[in-house]
């Protein structure tokens, strides 16, 4: 433990209490241990550190399409190699670092925010980080093996079908997708049960930090939006492995169903990516305007409504298919509809920062790139609602301009801005203000010089996902421009890398409250320990950290010799049971791997599906079975 | 940052102006709908533009605002009640120009959609092919149908109706000067009405994902005065007339002796072959291999010789053409005006 003063310190502890708190909370030594570890901080960090990986893995991708663009009739990649390399920048993006970045800083802070000790389902935890992993490397086998996917991130039949991608590629994606899918359905489950039965004693829903209700409202989303590709990308496996008839034209399957229940998943999942990342921004926004949000229930319902209206508006995706007009009508309202709830927001953040005392750190440099950058994303969102609008920038550059402006904007700003504000808490020590402003520089205007251009060539008629292009159709200048902003943007994600390995190794050691913050996580040591609270603590307010020392009281009675946490009610989290968490198990890794091998083995036989079930269901035996005497084992 | 914007909007402005004339292009309309959308489109630019204008200066004015030191954590409700009904009213003005975008949006959409509700309109059914497009003009009298391939003339000043469908994966019909895009989706047919005013050549290019060749999948629109077009169409009607230069007959001859049957038609010959584009009228057309080359002798004996590094992955066969059967094949193509 660090020697900086626990917020709830006032309770006189024992020593020998503290003593089998640690205990019971260790971590199991060697590499068995290692692979048996069910607390949420080191899930989170796996998942958080696995999807860095990807993000510079679909990075570098990034980076070989530009060159291939940076000028006209370039031969640098062919079109096969092309379409491949698009494709799993796509997937990876979506699937293998947005997503599972979200869940994972989730899995990391949600606990510790809501002052308790772990998740609520610690192995169902590591099992979805184990499955994700497999599906990170399921993809990534299929890439070194030439078999990645290049048939588009939303593969689109009949295309992906059996007929015109033959072999393995498309069904590399298929299955992928359903590895990271019900690893996200796990994440999600235990943490809507986490937020609603775990909270401090007296966190009512109304005093939960924003970012809590983001990740509510987010996994609530991918509950009802995962199954939805989970099926669309079934039926594709099992038109090109079985020969049914869903999806594929040629046997009387309709293409455009497919496109149906792809999208309303798809459209979602953008909001699935940038909901968190709201929730990012009003913890920073927070901290370093050093007030609280204004119109907290304004907030808190717009995330809310933004999760139902999201569903509503998927097929703006699809207007070049052909709708009625009064079918496109309504789309077009539901889609300009997001515009006021993301509005309401933007607004209230503004208010927030106009009143407050700014404190310009670097997280606080993210929050400001990111209204600016969502901003512009969002009203290019408005054009593409019009569906006239839409007809001629759908499939061009102008799109790639605007998801990328929303996601980036939208996502991974608020990400970095995370990184910046919660590393202090995750890893005991301050990174640099200093190369942290220089890498927000670095993204900011390679951000916009790569991106920027992309309308402008959209509005001239360049189509996306094309290898190449002739010189005589002007696009030429306006694309090495976009390279050159893709390549300074590559130089900022080195900075920052550089930025945190060498801050792990500083001495600027980080109090457990660096930023003055408001919320619970801020009690625990930096970094928290396994069992992040001595004393779980309760709050008396919506900012329990700004209180007053002698208004917090902390939680008493709880066995320090297993790991039991408190439940609480749903709605005002009045105390009302104890509970006993399960401790470290090798089980969840090995159903993972039964699971993954079931998965995997599908796309090149479907008796595989039967093989897998069968070991499957022996690791859940295995991880079911009861304990004598029934007492969970630290 | 204020000035990175300010930079960024006067390039952007710069270079959007300076795109006028371009050949395909969504803001340089040539016809009555792309010209409503265009101007929808100006219309969104400016309203938005200001307003993203207005939301940057508040955003940089919270940055160097020096509010009062002693704010308190948790100000109290009533002490924000200005605040409040600045935010209200931003919200308000949001729903507002959200419905007027809405409904100037759908009234443009209806105004591009219904053009052609006149009997007897000229129907074109273009078929997306990978990668490559049919067209047919469509008549009652079967003789009297035109199937050409990768372009298309157009009269000015009528609507035109295009039929779209699909011979294998999803394609996109898109010609950024003249109207949005549709789909070509196979097993269903999909509509959509075109108008060009203004004489010219406008290109076109597939802008859905359709596999290897997407990006080499061009075609061109040619609208001409009604009788420039009627005399066009009175040509292509007809078939391939014998030619009496025996090297352009030593050509004929070597074009229905090798595979080339098996794909294309011209038709006054036997060569009916269907998966690919029909050549009656090749020489007439401005490109090779869907919009990849100018329809040069050169370019064609390229083509033939080697489709695969020119259109990597194209369905076009590689023929083994004997040295000297290739020239007079490139003639005799080259002669079908």
């Amino acid at each position: 433990m660090s020697a900086t003063p626990d917020a709830f310190a006032s309770v006189p502890s024992e020593h020998t209490e503290l003593s089998l708190l640690e205990n019971a909370w260790r971590h199991r030594p060697g590499i068995l241990g290692w692979l048996s570890v069910t607390t949420h901080q080191a899930i989170g960090m796996r998942y958080i550190v696995t999807a860095f990986i990807m993000l510079l893995l679909g990075g570098a991708e990034a980076l070989l399409m530009r060159t291939q663009l940076a000028r006209p009739n370039n031969t640098f990649l062919g079109p096969d190699r092309y379409n491949e390399i698009f494709t799993t920048h796509g997937t990876t993006m979506m699937f293998l670092f947005a997503v599972p970045v979200m869940e994972g800083m989730a899995i990391y802070l949600i606990p510790l925010m809501l002052g308790t000790r772990n998740v609520a389902f610690p192995r169902l935890n590591a099992f979805g980080y184990w499955l994700y992993l497999g599906g990170c490397l399921f993809l990534y086998w299929g890439v070194f093996t030439n078999t990645a996917p290049d048939v588009g991130w939303f593969a689109y039949p009949p295309l992906s079908g059996p007929q015109f991608t033959p072999g393995k590629r498309a069904d590399f994606w298929a299955q992928m997708i359903t590895f990271t899918e019900v690893s996200g359905l796990c994440v999600a489950a235990e943490i809507i049960v986490t937020i609603f039965k775990m909270r401090a004693p007296r966190m009512s829903l109304n005093r939960m930090p924003l970012y809590v209700w983001s990740m509510l409202v987010q996994s609530f989303m991918v509950i009802f939006a995962m199954p939805a590709v989970v099926i669309a990308s079934s039926y594709l496996l099992s038109d090109r492995t079985i020969s049914t008839h869903f999806v594929n034209p040629a046997e009387g399957g309709d293409p455009l169903a497919y496109q149906h229940i792809f999208w309303f998943f798809g459209h979602p999942e953008v909001y699935i990516i940038f909901i968190p990342a709201l929730g990012f921004v009003s913890s920073i926004v927070v901290a370093n305007a050093r007030r609280a949000i204004f119109g907290y229930p304004a907030m808190v319902l717009s995330l809310i409504a933004n999760g139902f209206i999201a569903f509503g508006l998927w097929v703006h995706h699809m207007f070049a298919t052909g709708l009625p007009q009064i079918g496109e009508a309504y789309f077009t309202a539901s889609s300009m509809m997001i515009a006021i709830t993301s509005g309401i927001q933007i607004f209230c953040w503004l208010a927030t920062l106009w009143t407050g005392r700014v404190r310009r750190n670097t997280a606080l440099h993210f929050a400001y790139g990111f209204i600016a950058i969502f901003v512009l994303g969002g009203l290019t969102g408005v054009m593409l609602a019009s569906v006239p609008l839409d007809l001629q920038v759908h499939d061009t550059y102008f799109v790639i301009a605007h998801f990328h402006y929303v996601l980036i904007g939208g996502a991974l700003f608020p990400l970095f801005g995370a990184f910046y504000h919660w590393f202090p808490k995750m890893t005991g020590r301050l990174m640099s203000e200093k190369l942290g402003k220089i890498n927000f520089w670095f993204l900011f205007i390679g951000f916009n010089l790569t991106f920027f251009p992309m309308h402008i060539l959209g509005l001239k008629g360049m189509p996306r996902r094309v290898y190449t292009y002739p010189v005589e159709m002007g696009w030429g200048p306006m694309s090495f421009l976009a390279t050159v902003g893709a390549w300074i943007i590559a130089i900022g994600g080195i900075i920052f890398i550089v930025n945190v390995l060498s801050s792990r190794r500083s001495a600027h050691f980080a109090a457990a409250n660096p930023w003055d913050a408001p919320s619970l996580e801020w009690a625990a040591d930096s970094p928290p320990a396994n069992y992040n609270f001595e004393h779980l603590p309760t709050v008396a307010s919506r900012h329990p950290l700004w209180d007053p020392p002698e208004e917090r009281a902390v939680v008493t009675g709880l066995r320090n010799d297993r790991r039991e946490v408190l439940v609480t009610t749903l709605m005002d989290a009045e105390p009302h049971h104890r509970y006993v968490l399960p401790g470290s198990s090798i089980w969840p890794f090995i159903a993972a791997v039964c699971v993954s091998i079931g998965f995997a083995g599908s796309v090149f036989n479907p008796w595989y599906v039967i093989w897998g079930s069968i070991i499957s269901g022996l690791a859940l035996i295995g991880w079911f079975w009861p304990r004598r005497p029934f007492h969970m084992e630290p | 940052m204020t000035r990175l914007h300010l930079v960024w909007t006067i390039l952007c402005l710069a270079i959007l102006s300076s795109c006028a004339g371009h050949q395909q292009s969504a803001i340089d309309p040539a016809g009555p709908q792309s010209g409503k959308i265009a101007a929808l489109w100006w219309g969104f630019f400016w309203l938005l533009a200001v307003i993203f204008a207005i939301v940057m200066a508040v955003m940089l004015i919270t940055l160097m605002r020096r509010p009062p030191s002693a704010i308190e954590n948790r100000p109290p409700e009533q002490a924000e009640s200005g605040l409040k009904r600045t935010v209200t009213a931003a919200t308000v003005i949001t729903v507002l120009l959200l419905f007027v975008l809405l409904i100037v949006s759908v009234k443009t959409g209806k105004a591009t959609a219904d053009l052609g509700k006149q009997s007897s309109l000229l129907t074109i059914e273009v078929t997306g092919n990978q990668w490559w497009w049919q067209f047919r003009y469509m008549n009652s009298d079967a003789s009297r149908i035109l199937t050409t391939a990768n372009e298309i003339h157009i009269p000015v000043g009528q609507p035109v109706l295009i039929q779209g469908r699909s011979n294998d994966v999803i394609h996109s019909f898109w010609v950024p000067n003249l109207q949005g895009k549709r789909d070509l989706i196979p097993s269903r047919v999909t509509t959509e009405y075109l108008q060009v005013d203004n004489p010219g050549v406008y290109r076109g290019q597939c802008s859905e994902f359709c596999g290897l060749q997407h990006a080499h999948m061009a075609f061109y629109v040619i609208a001409e005065p009604k009788d420039k077009f009627n005399a066009w169409m009175q040509a292509q009607l007809q078939p391939a007339p014998a030619p009496t230069d025996p090297v352009l007959e030593h050509g004929r001859r070597v074009f229905l002796n090798y595979q080339c049957i098996y794909c294309h038609q011209i038709r006054g010959t036997t060569a009916a072959g269907q998966n690919g584009p029909d050549l009656t009228h090749f020489a007439s057309r401005r490109s090779l291999a869907a919009g990849v080359l100018p329809n040069t002798i050169g370019n064609l004996g390229g083509w033939i010789v080697n489709p695969q590094r020119i259109k990597p992955g194209t369905h076009m066969a590689t023929i083994a053409v004997a040295p000297n059967d290739l020239q007079p094949l490139l003639q005799y193509l080259e002669s079908l005006k």
